[in-house]
């Protein structure tokens, strides 16, 4: 706070085109810090762990989860001992719970309060996942959205959206694409994209790869 | 906890001042219990700087889209499911 005297005029102190909400962000961490509720270290520190993690970590657990059954239930049972199981760090809390597309049903996830999302396994979410248009249509339109992600479902198959409104973060197992059979492990994980675990996108197909 | 998987519930139907995380879109819509998830201290109470206790049992909770969205496009068997804590649930039938 500025304690001298308005006695004069001069213009507002602007920090550039900084958007508000990261003026709030930043104000709030300062006065964070300056209370001793957390410290500069603990922001750096989760920043840089947020960004270490990418949907290379996610790709890696449908891959298994593809070629190895008995890891895939143990997947679906619980997500995060199957992550730690493959070396990877889910990080701390929130639970993550893992749901799978079949022939069935297809999964989409949203969040439509903010933007929870899988971070530990996927990194930061995109920023289409965050805005207020896909947050209010991929719950009343969700056909719709995925039509527009250019997305086909199968004629039988229901779609489920999973809002993840409190705890839990989830993360789909997409279906596996037919021509895979002879890949290996590592080969058919450069097939799982970001989108696929979130739901707005099938796997890419096998000959896309190969091409 | 209160409620098992399958069981009918509805959402209550109440205003509520400040930080929920019950979406308007169910509120006083009637679903069915999917899954237990646990207990989780209440976001209600901690966005204020209170401890969230007692813990709140999650439970996740799927709706028929058609019950949602009067207007949804969609298959019939089209859902939605979403995290409702315990204390926003009553049983439906």
């Amino acid at each position: 706070m500025s304690d001298h005297d308005h006695d004069h005029d001069h213009a507002p102190i602007t920090n550039g085109d900084e958007p508000p909400a990261a003026a709030r962000a930043r104000a709030l961490e300062e006065l964070l810090v300056e209370k001793g509720v957390i410290s500069r270290e603990d922001v750096r520190r989760n920043v840089d762990l947020l960004v270490s993690r990418s949907p290379a970590d996610g790709a890696r657990l449908i891959a298994r989860a593809w070629v190895d059954p008995a890891f895939k239930r143990r997947l679906l049972e619980d997500a995060r001992a199957a992550a730690i199981e493959l070396g990877l760090d889910p990080g701390p809390a929130p639970v993550v719970v893992a749901v799978e597309n079949t022939d069935r049903v297809h999964h989409m996830v949203v969040c439509t309060l903010c933007s929870c999302y899988p971070r530990g396994l996927l990194g930061p979410p995109p920023a289409w996942y965050k805005s207020l248009a896909y947050r209010s249509r991929a719950v009343s339109d969700p056909r719709g959205v995925l039509e527009e992600f250019g997305v086909e479902l199968d004629e039988n198959v229901a779609l489920r959206v999973l809002d993840s409104t409190a705890n839990i973060r989830y993360l789909v197992i997409p279906r596996r694409p037919d021509g895979t059979e002879a890949m290996s492990e590592e080969e058919i994980a450069t097939l799982v994209t970001r989108d696929s675990m979130i739901g707005v996108a099938h796997p890419v197909r096998p000959a896309a790869v190969t091409a | 906890m209160r409620f098992d998987p399958g069981t009918r519930v509805r959402v209550a139907d109440r205003p509520h001042e400040g930080h929920h995380r019950t979406p308007a879109y169910v509120k006083g819509k009637t679903g069915r219990v999917e899954r237990v998830h646990a207990a989780f201290k209440s976001p209600e109470a901690r966005a204020y700087g209170g401890d969230g206790l007692p813990q709140q049992p999650l439970y996740l909770v799927g709706f028929a889209q058609r019950d949602v969205w009067p207007e949804y496009r969609g298959r019939p068997g089209d859902r939605i499911s979403l995290d409702i804590y315990e204390h926003w649930l009553e049983d439906a039938d």
